[in-house]
């Protein structure tokens, strides 16, 4: 259950952000997930990201499905408008929102039940038409609140709890999402703040469907031998191509200097994604190369984190439908309403 | 060959009788036909044209129906007086169709022999395909041409007045004089094959001023036009018979009326979803960010859309959805009209839930209702239905001219505001501080500190927060039953038709069931038959209709399914008798008829009062 509010009082030592915020003015409620959940370190790292970002919390809007991970909306962001809504259809609800007003920052939050299952047509459209928001797909491979059934994205020949093998194929998110069409493609691992951090930051900045396909494994029903998606089968699996750096144009810069290994990429509100490379070769601007990248990984068995691909230039799909400035939500009467001269108008072109 | 057998020496009746098209879908004949029915209209002299066609782009049969109705009744008769047979597919059930004593039109070419005729009709032949033949070298003029000469044809056995079609052809293609001009030949040799070889008509139209200032308009442009003035700027759609049109029209719309004329750019976001459920997903949404936003579909993308619904009840989004209804259930009949919706619409969801409808019966009630619906939606944070069907949605209606005015203020309902909220106002998302049933709710992003709350469709206390007390969960379902109790007030209002004598009889009747009811109701009475009648324009329904009720012996209650769904919210919603309320129902998938009302009526009334007197 998720009714236990945390209580408001800091301590006057916490630091603050620019904004005056510290950081537990960015958390929620008290987490309702099982002990040890790699769902709630990616709260954890959702509240650094946006208070290292400096956003104010009431200007983000946070929205999910159903399911474990659909839940810890609640768990952070507490002064946000947050949307929990229907199993498989956070996608075109946040596009509904977004459509509303462009000017909130949109994070979705979603399972591997939530958007390789039942919501697979939604991320995929979502995907497609560029909805300027981030897409967390917190991915355990497991139904967990419905205790312990395989999801899609449960790799072929991998163990339930209960032994039973999975004789479907995995869906991969991160394959789908680039060949879909989003701008900012990512894969990060829930035990590994260092890198899911800045990889949040670098999405909630990005203009375009961001999208993180971040594993967490299942402490109850899918970290046992046999699962790909346990702690020590990620950790001995994980093949990180890049580290990455958000430079905010409101922080002072600071540049790490690593000859040879570091790609700067600036977005268009300014902020420079600073890569460092790991991988020998590894491009993130060239999509069809990540997507020859990720296969030939997994192919070796491994699992690709960091940040995959990126368009700078993205756009989104108000630049599509061609939307004035004004939020839609914030037009008036005037705007709206064309009048009775109008209508006049209308009324003789029909005799 | 022409031909003209037996023309009865009687008086030609005017302005009024029914001249239905046979043709093949695809073939052109749609706008020639379109044109026929819109020069009566300019001469003054009311017409109700229906579009009867199949789920097909090319290839099968189609009707149009054209009733000429000086009385002005828009409803269809029944029967047809001239039958113009253009589709040989359909010869024998269209031959049948035609009334005693009335009149086939044909294409003469190949002349039939008098065994492929009625001897109770007047057959009348013009040799479209060999003009044609002889005057086009192209196949494809030679098919469209034809539909313009045997519109000249008509014009000169019906009395229509040349002039009147000339302008139209002159707007239809304005700019273009060269198709003008094509067109006024064929016109022209349609109509003087006429005048040199036939003998106008005894049905015949002459000019007279009844139309008055009404407009002739689709039910779905009319709706979406609503949708415009009603400020919406969101519309999520997919594809799906016959509310397509709807959403293309708010479109066509929008590009005129909601481009920002400095910009260029969009005052509204329009999105062909993947289907039915992204689209209200998108709808619910932008609703819960505070634009006004609705889709457009019909009852196959309802039942797709009712998780949603439920969601918009129990969470309390504003969301508008037009239901252009047809036949079903599945697939149905696509393009064919019913009003079966009602129950799936008014229950739309799992658990306990209940959604205002509004029951339009022409396109002049879309355009009203389709801007209402939006302020509705706001003022009682829920989804409103406006159930059109098939028969509005996609036929030109006459109807009475759009009308607005410019003093009215779209009604945003209880939205708190960034400064209520910071002058240290008490929000509760869900808490009714009216009394009305109805909270207030904020916009995300309103303010930093106050105001946010999490929407969920689990239960939740009155201060959004998770619970699942049952105490709370009953309190909350019974506040949302004092919200739909409030929503009565708020529905228009139904009217009533007073019979000329006091009754014991009454009927309730809605929707596009309107012109025919009323037909029927003039018959009856013309038998000595006596009938109050109510019209319901909306769910949940008013007082009015029960006092009605009870005010009445007997009720009728006519409606286009096969279940009386009207008739089964009424008995449910106010535990009314159901033996008081007698169905009269038609779902053959084709517009309701008069006759078939007064039919119905007139055998049910007589039977009555036979069992009243042996009693």
């Amino acid at each position: 259950m998720t009714y236990i509010t945390k209580p408001q009082l800091h301590h006057p030592g916490l630091a603050r952000n620019a904004l005056g915020f510290t950081r537990r003015d960015y958390e929620g409620s008290v987490s309702t997930l099982c002990a040890g959940c790699g769902h709630d370190s990616i709260s954890a790292a959702i509240i650094q990201a946006v208070y290292e970002l400096e956003l104010p919390p009431h200007r983000i809007a946070k929205l999910s499905g159903i399911g474990c991970s659909s839940k810890t909306p609640d768990y952070f962001l507490g002064a946000s408008h947050g949307f929990n809504t229907v199993h498989g259809r956070m996608p075109s609800v946040l596009t509904g929102a977004n459509l509303a007003n462009k000017d909130l920052i949109y994070l979705g939050v979603s399972g591997d039940g939530d958007s390789a299952s039942i919501g697979l047509g939604q991320f995929a459209h979502a995907m497609r038409r560029g909805v300027n928001m981030l897409y967390i797909v917190e991915n355990n491979g497991v139904y967990g609140l419905t205790k312990g059934q395989f999801s899609a994205t449960s790799d072929k020949g991998s163990k339930s709890k209960r032994g039973v093998v999975n004789h479907d194929a995995g869906i991969d998110l991160v394959g789908m999402a680039l060949q879909l069409g989003a701008t900012f493609v990512g894969r990060s691992f829930s035990g590994d703040k260092e890198q899911l951090t800045p990889l949040i930051k670098a999405g909630l900045m990005h203009k375009g469907a961001a999208f993180i396909d971040c594993i967490s494994p299942c402490v109850q029903f899918n970290n046992h031998d046999g699962s790909t998606k346990s702690f020590d089968y990620v950790r001995e699996h994980n093949e990180a191509v890049n580290r990455l750096d958000v430079i905010s144009p409101r922080a002072p810069i600071r540049v790490d200097y690593a000859p040879g290994e570091t790609v700067k990429v600036a977005q268009h509100d300014g902020t420079v994604l600073s890569l460092h490379k790991l991988a020998e070769l590894y491009n993130p601007n060239n999509r069809a190369q990540a997507l020859g990248y990720l296969q030939a990984r997994q192919a070796r068995g491994q699992v690709v984190t960091g940040l995959l691909y990126v368009d700078p230039e993205a756009g989104d799909l108000h630049d599509a439908l061609d939307t004035v400035a004004t939020p839609l939500n914030e037009l008036n009467e005037a705007e709206l309403t064309p009048g009775a001269a109008a209508l006049a108008k209308i009324n003789a072109g029909l005799r | 060959m022409p031909e003209q057998v037996k023309p009865p020496p009687v008086r030609p009746r005017v302005n009024d009788f029914v001249v239905k098209f046979a043709n093949v879908n695809g073939s052109g004949s749609a706008s020639a036909n379109g044109m026929f029915a819109r020069a009566i209209i300019r001469m003054g002299v009311p017409v109700a044209a229906r579009n009867i066609f199949p789920s097909n782009i090319q290839g099968l049969p189609t009707w149009y129906e054209v009733r000429i109705t000086e009385a002005g009744h828009l409803g269809r008769r029944g029967g047809v007086d001239l039958m113009v047979a253009m589709n040989p597919q359909t010869w024998d059930r269209d031959l049948a169709e035609i009334e005693a004593g009335g009149f086939l039109f044909y294409d003469s070419t190949k002349p039939m022999p008098p065994s492929r005729f009625r001897d109770d009709i007047t057959v009348v032949g013009v040799p479209l395909t060999a003009m044609c033949n002889e005057r086009y070298e192209l196949p494809r003029e030679r098919q469209l041409f034809k539909n313009i000469v045997y519109v000249g044809a008509l014009a000169a056995l019906l009395g229509i007045e040349v002039g009147a079609i000339q302008a139209l052809i002159s707007e239809d293609f304005a700019g273009r004089p060269r198709l003008i001009d094509a067109n006024f030949e064929a016109l022209k040799m349609g109509h003087d094959y006429v005048v040199q070889n036939l003998e106008p008509l005894r049905l015949q139209v002459r000019r007279a001023d009844k139309v008055g200032d009404r407009i002739y308009v689709e039910g779905n442009a009319a709706a979406a036009l609503g949708a415009v003035y009603g400020g919406a700027t969101v519309c999520a759609w997919y594809p799906i018979t016959p509310s397509t049109s709807l959403a293309e029209a708010f479109t066509g719309y929008c590009q005129d009326l909601r481009t920002d004329p400095e910009t260029g750019q969009a005052r509204y976001a329009i999105v062909q979803a993947e289907d039915e459920i992204a689209s209200i997903g998108i709808v619910v949404g932008a609703g819960w960010n505070g634009a006004r936003a609705f889709t457009a579909t019909s009852g196959p993308g309802v039942s797709l859309m009712t998780e949603f619904i439920g969601l918009s009840y129990f969470a309390e989004i504003p969301a508008v959805i037009f239901d252009v209804q047809r036949g079903g259930p599945s697939t149905g009949m696509p393009t064919r009209t019913q009003q079966a919706d009602l129950i799936a619409s008014a229950y739309a969801g799992h658990g306990d839930t209940k959604h205002p409808m509004l029951l339009p019966a022409d396109p002049g009630e879309c355009f009203e209702m389709g801007a209402l619906a939006f302020d509705l939606a706001d003022r009682l944070q829920t989804t409103v239905f406006v159930m059109l069907d098939l028969d509005i949605g996609m036929n030109e209606w006459l109807t009475k001219p759009f009308e607005w005015d410019d003093a009215r203020r779209l009604d945003r309902g209880k939205v708190m505001t960034h400064d209520e909220l910071e002058a240290g106002a008490d929000f509760g998302r869900y808490l009714d501080v009216d009394g009305d049933g109805i909270p207030y709710r904020t916009y995300p992003g309103v303010h930093p500190t106050k105001g946010a709350y999490f929407t969920r469709g689990t239960s939740r206390n009155p201060y959004a927060r998770y619970s699942e007390e049952g105490g709370v969960y009953v309190d909350n379902m019974q506040r949302l039953l004092r919200k739909f109790e409030t929503a009565k007030a708020l529905m228009p209002a139904p009217v009533l038709h007073k019979a000329k004598r006091k009754t014991r009889d009454g009927a309730i009747y809605f929707g596009s069931s309107t012109g025919a009811m009323l037909e029927a109701l003039e018959a009856l009475e013309g038998q000595g038959r006596h009938l109050d009648a109510l019209r319901v324009r909306g769910f949940p329904f008013a007082d009015a209709v029960f006092q009605f009720i009870a005010a009445h012996d007997r009720v009728y209650v006519v409606e286009q399914n096969r279940d009386a769904q009207l008739r089964t919210l009424i008995v449910t919603e106010g535990e009314v008798d159901p033996g008081k309320l007698t169905p009269v129902l038609h779902y053959d998938g084709t517009p309701i008829t008069a006759r078939f009302i007064a039919g119905q009526i007139g055998s049910l009334m007589a039977v009555g009062s036979v069992i009243e007197a042996a009693e």
